[in-house]
């Protein structure tokens, strides 16, 4: 049943009478399941030993790109450095074996790093209050967009069901307003990479429930006349509602409440570095201003004074009785979390302020060299951000080399590509991101390769369009994947 | 500071490539009224020696009770190996398989995956999980408002024998998106749900009915019976289902006569950590026709240029960063790392394993009940037959009952007063196979401590 | 230079029309269209039966790329769809005019204006 895979399936390891006794339990006599409700056939799992287990596995991991092997200059990824000790933190056995519904009084510990967490994302994003349960960035969106319809509702204003989003938006905002029973109504952005504020102002209106920006903006450049915007929108009657994505770049630097957002999602494992797991899980905690406080999703960890003891707990429906509600089956990703408040603590105040810097640096460093290597970028008046945005449109036009050559001959190369074609408005680009835990030594290694790419674009383009070459796979045939649908592997197993 | 690189050297060389004087003239395009000061509520840095004195310090504080709690959430033994595979860098750090060629692994597993889920679910297709079982039940909602074509009320029939926190947050999502959520009463005697109970429902326009296998109580469904009603009212079938369970239980794509339409639950139970609460995965698979209807990350198997099989994305189309506004759903993420431990764990255990776990938890869940029931105070609240969880009455308060059983190191159950009022004093309880005869009876003992003290009402 | 039949009508967002001796109408999208989506995967067609608006979403077609909408070019009834596409989707891209044909409709009583000629239709992707 081989399929000629450089790594097998799992179920060709199986075989009649294999398995990994040593974990099974005990066979116990209980009660039998009921004739009728009786499973008749086994499910196809495999009948493996540990070692082939444990081997397949590991072995499929050695064909993996990591942030631990390599660099992953991902626009809007913020792929920056996992620390271990987050993970070993997370994983004290008091903390991994607790039931989520196992009583306040044996969890002081765990809810005291929870509240502290609330507390730093509060002073560092400037908002009055914040909430951990979302369970991802797009999760944390879809709390936001729901909080502000709470609000408008709240105060009996029923019209408003138009959320603005500039044209350059990640999908998710679009998407994120339509689950949230909106319309996402586009602005268009100028071409300094500003929302056009003549645009933003013929479409406000009664009918608009907010906005939803990021800043810096998905073109990895501040919006600076984020003031003006926040007032239009306001004086309009909605709010603004600041995607996270990009907080790494202004960290410790400038603070969204204090650009008058009013809802902000965060995305811990981005800016705060937790695990990004092959997709997943993240974390989307959301803060907000004080008129937005009410409609918070919980359960948020809460604290009572009790003498000069602080006794948390989770607060519940009759603490915030106009609650959005509960967003996930318990209180969130709390594994998750605590690896964010182990690495805020690590970095302490001085820390993240450097955090901001130190990205920003780095990105103007490689937009600067990468410039000078003979690259085109989108917006080369601007400051770059935490990142910045080459365009390849002339390096197509001329030698039909796209993004995507690009992209594949770097992994050749030893490199992650960075993110291309999005934002969706720039054709051919290539959002890079450095992250501010790459020395230049990192940066120049790349800028290297980058070079050695244009010089084969033109060479010898045909080369860059069969990358890449050294990988486990050549390029794949993803319309046979979508057109000859094969989602499972239906057996045999031995 | 910890994890930044630069020497001053690089500093000045990296300034100088850019024509920059110093780092902060970088941020020269912000206003200059909207920079921070300093974040003085934050404490200073810690090294990671201090740090981690820190968190174990906060851990031995909360320590480590005998937990005989499920309601969601359940303590399995976890191979040491799933998470020392599941840590390695190449997992742990990895990205998102945007770029299939540099994520074989990744991609591999989660084709592993959806060929053990589709068939342990008895269903055809399954994506590459969700965030957890509530959130994967709010999402098989919306989907079946999508799927259901022949249907135009979007109503869906919701049990109470349904989780309450799975309630909750399909009433989140639901009143965002025009859902209309309809509850279900459940049998007093039973524990389960009668067809009776939909008589109501008879001649109206349903999009959808709900099935909980083994519901909240842990009480076992008359699964047919439902999915036939529903089938034959134009109503899909959602199965909410406990993949423990599986091993023993008939699949959803076997309930009555054509099968359930979605099955979703939490693979809490396979190779995650209770955690407190999170992370864990959720999981749905569905019938072939639908596959285009649902939401998450799918992997698909192809070849490549040289015709060699391999791994990729697909069906992305229908996802937010291309479909936008009409994607099927905002999500971004499945639980990738979760996901890794679920397969992982499935593999380690294979289909007899997990028969063993199951069977185990139902043997000592019945220990449990009947030693408890032996003092005389406790009794089983329903009739019907459970899996590894079981309601019980007790003659005098819970709350007070349960508060010393904490002192004494046990955390004897959840108290259903909260969500189910109208039982009077509940407790529900779950021994899964970590707990050994010397375990439940501690608890017994604990137990008939703490009777004395608490009067009953 | 994608290619632009003369005997065809034309809307701006890309949907040909081709009036049948029978009174029916016959859509599809262009050859302009295609080439922008890139292989189609997959096709929805709508139940014959439904009754449309003009500029109504009425179908999909999804390559790797996009899933993009199809709009009723006019109001009409929905007559028949081509079962073909479900098997080979990928007829919409070789032979978009031809083989590719989505829908036949039943115009509703003065459909069939506000279309565009070939020569319009041509500089509306001139200008694309």
């Amino acid at each position: 049943m081989s399929l000629n895979l450089r790594e097998p399936l799992i179920f060709d390891f199986s075989r009649p009478g294999r398995g990994a006794r040593g974990q099974w339990p005990a066979a116990l006599a209980g009660p039998a399941v009921p004739e009728a409700l009786r499973r008749r056939e086994r499910a196809l799992l495999p009948a493996c030993s540990e070692l082939d287990v444990v081997r397949h596995y590991t072995r499929l991991s050695r064909l993996n790109f990591s942030i631990d092997t390599h660099f992953y200059p991902l626009g809007s990824c913020t792929m920056k450095y996992n620390p271990r000790a987050c993970n070993a933190a997370a994983m004290l056995p008091e903390f991994l074996g607790r039931h989520p519904l196992a009583p306040a009084a044996h969890g002081q510990g765990l809810l005291a790093c929870l509240y502290e967490l609330q507390e730093m994302l509060k002073t560092v994003t400037g908002m009055r209050a914040v909430a951990l349960s979302p369970l991802a960035g797009a999760h944390g969106e879809f709390a936001g967009v729901a909080m502000i319809r709470a609000y408008h509702r709240a105060r009996g204003d029923l019209e408003r069901n138009e959320i603005i989003v500039p044209e350059a938006a990640h999908g998710t905002n679009p998407a994120t307003a339509s689950m949230c029973g909106c319309i996402a109504r586009e602005v268009a952005v100028d071409a300094e990479g500003d929302v056009d504020l003549a645009a933003l102002r013929a479409a406000v209106g009664p009918r608009t429930a907010g906005i939803m920006l990021t800043n810096p903006s998905t073109l990895g450049v501040f919006e600076r006349r984020i003031e003006a915007v926040a007032q239009i929108v306001h004086e309009a009657g909605g709010l603004l509602y600041y995607d996270g994505a990009n907080l790494n770049a202004i960290l410790g630097k400038v603070r969204p409440g204090d650009m008058g957002f009013d809802v902000i999602h965060m995305n811990l494992h981005k800016t705060f570095s937790t695990p990004h797991g092959g997709g997943g899980p993240g974390a989307g905690a959301v803060g907000v201003s004080a008129r937005l406080q009410p409609f918070l999703p919980l359960p948020i960890v809460g604290r009572d004074a009790d003498g000069d003891q602080a006794r948390y707990r989770w607060l519940e429906e009759r603490d915030l009785p106009q609650s959005i509600g509960r967003m996930a089956s318990f209180a969130g990703n709390a594994g998750v979390l605590l690896r964010a408040y182990v690495y805020m603590r690590m970095l302490g105040r001085e820390g993240m302020q450097r955090v901001g810097e130190f990205a920003t640096l780095n990105a103007n460093y490689l937009s600067a060299r990468l410039q000078q290597a003979g690259f085109e970028a989108a917006y080369p008046r601007r400051r770059a951000s935490h990142e910045f945005i080459l365009t390849l449109k002339r390096l197509a036009q001329t030698r039909g080399v796209t993004a995507m050559d690009v992209a594949k001959r770097l992994l050749d190369l030893g490199f992650h590509a960075p993110t291309t074609y999005f934002p969706l408005l720039i054709s051919e680009c290539l959002l890079i991101e450095p992250t501010e835990t790459e020395s230049k030594q990192t940066l120049d290694a790349f800028v290297d390769a980058m070079a050695q790419i244009l010089r084969e674009a033109a060479e010898d383009p045909e080369r860059l369009h069969g990358a890449p070459y050294t990988l486990p796979v050549r390029r794949l045939d993803d319309v046979r994947a979508a057109r000859d649908l094969d989602l499972a592997y239906r057996g045999p197993v031995a | 500071m910890p994890f930044i690189p630069h020497t001053d050297e690089d500093i000045r060389e990296m300034l100088s490539a850019i024509g920059a004087t110093s780092i902060e003239s970088l941020f020269d395009e912000i206003p200059t009224a909207l920079r921070t000061g300093s974040l003085q509520e934050i404490p200073a840095g810690m090294s990671e020696m201090e740090i981690l004195q820190l968190m174990s310090a906060r851990a031995r504080a909360d320590g480590r009770q005998l937990c005989f709690i499920g309601a969601g959430a359940y303590e399995h033994h976890i191979p040491a190996a799933v998470w020392a595979i599941v840590t390695r860098g190449e997992f742990y750090s990895a990205y998102t398989p945007y770029q299939a060629e540099a994520s074989q692994g990744t991609l591999q597993t989660i084709y592993e995956f959806q060929s053990m889920m589709t068939s342990l679910t008895g269903m055809q297709v399954s994506n590459a999980s969700l965030y957890d079982g509530a959130t994967a039940l709010a999402e098989a909602a919306l989907m079946a408002v999508r799927a259901n074509r022949r249907s135009k009320s979007a109503r869906i029939l919701l049990p109470r024998t349904v989780h309450p926190h799975y309630r909750a947050v399909a009433r989140t999502t639901a009143s965002n998106q025009g859902l209309r959520l309809e509850e279900v009463a459940y049998d007093r005697a039973q524990g389960g749900t009668p067809v009776e109970a939909l008589r109501d429902f008879e001649g109206q326009d349903i999009t959808a009915l709900v099935i909980a296998q083994p519901n909240f109580f842990g009480v076992l469904e008359d699964v047919d019976t439902l999915t036939d009603w529903a089938h034959a009212h134009g109503a899909l079938v959602i199965a909410v289902v406990n993949p423990t369970s599986l091993s023993l239980l008939k699949p959803p794509g076997n309930w009555g006569g054509r099968g359930a339409d979605i099955v979703v639950g939490d693979g809490q139970p396979l190779g995650c950590p209770l955690s407190a609460g999170g992370p864990y995965f959720g999981f749905m698979t569905t019938r072939s026709e639908f596959v285009r209807q649902m939401p998450g990350r799918i992997v698909g198997r192809t070849v490549d240029l040289e015709g060699r099989p391999g791994f990729t994305l697909t069906l992305q189309a229908r996802e937010q960063h291309i479909r936008r506004a009409k994607a099927t759903s905002n999500i971004c993420t499945n639980q990738g790392l979760l996901m890794m431990a679920g397969t992982i764990y499935l593999a380690m255990m294979g289909a007899e394993g997990l028969e063993r776990v199951a069977a185990a938890c139902m043997a000592r869940t019945a220990e449990l009940t009947e030693r408890l029931a032996a003092g005389g105070a406790v009794r089983r609240m329903f009739a019907g037959p459970v899996f590894h969880e079981a309601v019980l009455a007790l003659d005098r308060p819970a709350a007070p009952v349960l508060a010393a059983l904490a002192t004494r190191g046990i955390q004897g159950g959840l108290d259903l007063a909260e969500h189910y009022p109208e039982l009077g004093s509940a407790v529900l309880v779950c021994a899964t196979e970590t707990k050994t005869t010397a375990d439940i009876e501690a608890y017994g003992q604990a137990l008939a401590e703490a009777l004395p003290a608490v009067r009953a009402a | 230079m994608s290619n632009i039949p003369g005997d065809l009508q034309y809307t701006r967002s890309h949907e040909w029309v081709r009036a049948l001796a029978d009174g029916t109408v016959e859509v599809g999208i262009s050859d302009h269209a295609q080439a922008a989506l890139g292989d189609l995967v997959f096709v929805e067609l709508p139940e014959p039966g439904r009754a449309l608006k003009a500029g109504e979403a009425c179908a999909v077609v999804e390559s790797v790329k996009a899933a993009s909408d199809v709009y009723a070019p006019i109001a009409g009834t929905v007559v028949t769809v081509n079962e073909q596409l479900a098997q080979s989707p990928e007829l919409v891209n070789s032979d978009p005019y031809g083989g590719g044909w989505m829908m036949r409709l039943r115009p509703a009583a003065g459909a069939l204006e506000g279309l565009l000629s070939a020569q319009a239709y041509a500089a509306v992707t001139a200008g694309a």
